[in-house]
């Protein structure tokens, strides 16, 4: 019998209040519920986390690699759009 | 029998229901179908037993005669285990330690709700931990139960027969002895009427879920509370406490 694989998942774990969820890693479930269940199995066992995203890995919409040049390049001279000529407090923490 | 007595000996009864299932799904660790059913697996195995030391421990102080819980552990023999015998009920395929999980955490989330309300302030601080755990393995185990018994033909069948051959072990959850009584009248513990009730309410709802029949009235084996134990409880309990018997006192 051959074996076949479960769906794959993103997960993305918010690791305490006020963060963003990050990108943690993903997991294979049959269905929504068990890939919620196995992400939190998985990447959640060391308290990591305050929240949990899981997202079919299908569903994601990605950006096509051959296309980083035209995508991203255009942005690199342009240093009068990065905000480096500001001091940034030392009590801001997460900007 | 003194208060503290009863706590003792209430204590150890619950710490020896979360070390024999523990102990049955540590058995279990790199059998497990999937990579993140492994590590579930092996997480409410050490939730398990995480609580078995909490009530050991616990019952030690009580009980003020210096056991640890180790010695609640590694040696006692059959008899002075008073765990329920569902939970030392062999693995058996996936869907038998599904059906067993489902069945025991079902009560068990009842009864540790029920301690947290209870006028043992130890006791109720332990099961105050123990319900999270255990209210997170309730969800992972009837998920999949619901999951076998709407799956496939085969899975459907083999969930129904598991579900049917491990129903003789509930009756025993809800038979009240003395010390069961003594804890509800005199330290407003668990109800197990009570709990019967919503217990059989919230089961049928999950089985219905999962298209499966509930089995009807039947004999029921009873005796682990007694330290009457079935035959597969030997082995469980030799395996598990073989290197303390052979070494005694060894240590990491």
């Amino acid at each position: 019998m051959t074996k076949q694989e479960w769906p794959l998942y993103e997960v993305f774990i918010r690791s305490r209040s006020g963060l963003s969820h990050r990108h943690a890693g993903s997991v294979h479930a049959a269905d929504d519920e068990m890939a919620l269940s196995n992400a939190r199995d998985t990447y959640t066992r060391r308290s990591e986390g305050v929240s949990i995203w899981v997202v079919r890995s299908d569903r994601i919409i990605a950006s096509d690699p051959a296309e980083t040049s035209a995508f991203f390049e255009p942005a690199e001279d342009k240093i009068y759009r990065h905000p480096t000529f500001y001091d940034i407090p030392d009590e801001v923490e997460n900007l | 029998m003194s208060s503290k007595a009863v706590s003792a000996a209430y204590a150890t009864r619950l710490g020896d229901n979360a070390l024999v299932l523990g102990q049955r799904l540590i058995e279990l660790v790199a059998a497990s179908p999937e990579l993140e059913e492994e590590l579930a697996n092996a997480n409410f195995s050490l939730d398990y037993i995480g609580q078995a030391r909490m009530f050991y421990t616990y019952a030690g102080e009580c009980e003020g005669a210096g056991r640890t819980e180790d010695d609640f552990a590694f040696l006692r023999p059959e008899h002075e285990y008073h765990n329920l015998l569902l939970v030392e009920q062999p693995n058996g395929h996936f869907g038998d330690s599904t059906v067993r999980a489902v069945l025991f955490e079902s009560w068990y989330v009842l009864l540790l709700e029920a301690l947290t309300r209870c006028a043992d302030e130890g006791l109720a601080a332990i099961a105050e931990r123990a319900v999270k755990e255990v209210r997170y393995h309730l969800r992972h185990s009837s998920q999949w139960l619901i999951r076998l018994g709407d799956g496939t033909e085969e899975s459907h069948v083999r969930a129904q027969a598991s579900l049917d051959n491990l129903w003789r072990f509930t009756g025993e959850m809800f038979v009240a002895d003395e010390l069961d009584g003594v804890m509800l009248n005199e330290f407003e513990g668990p109800d197990l009427a009570a709990i019967e009730t919503q217990w059989r309410k919230n089961v049928a709802a999950i089985v219905a879920e999962a298209r499966l029949e509930l089995p009807g009235d039947q004999w029921m084996a009873s005796g682990g509370k007694q330290g009457k134990h079935t035959e597969h409880f030997g082995f469980l309990l030799a395996e598990m406490q073989y290197l303390q018997r052979a070494y005694p006192g060894a240590e990491w």
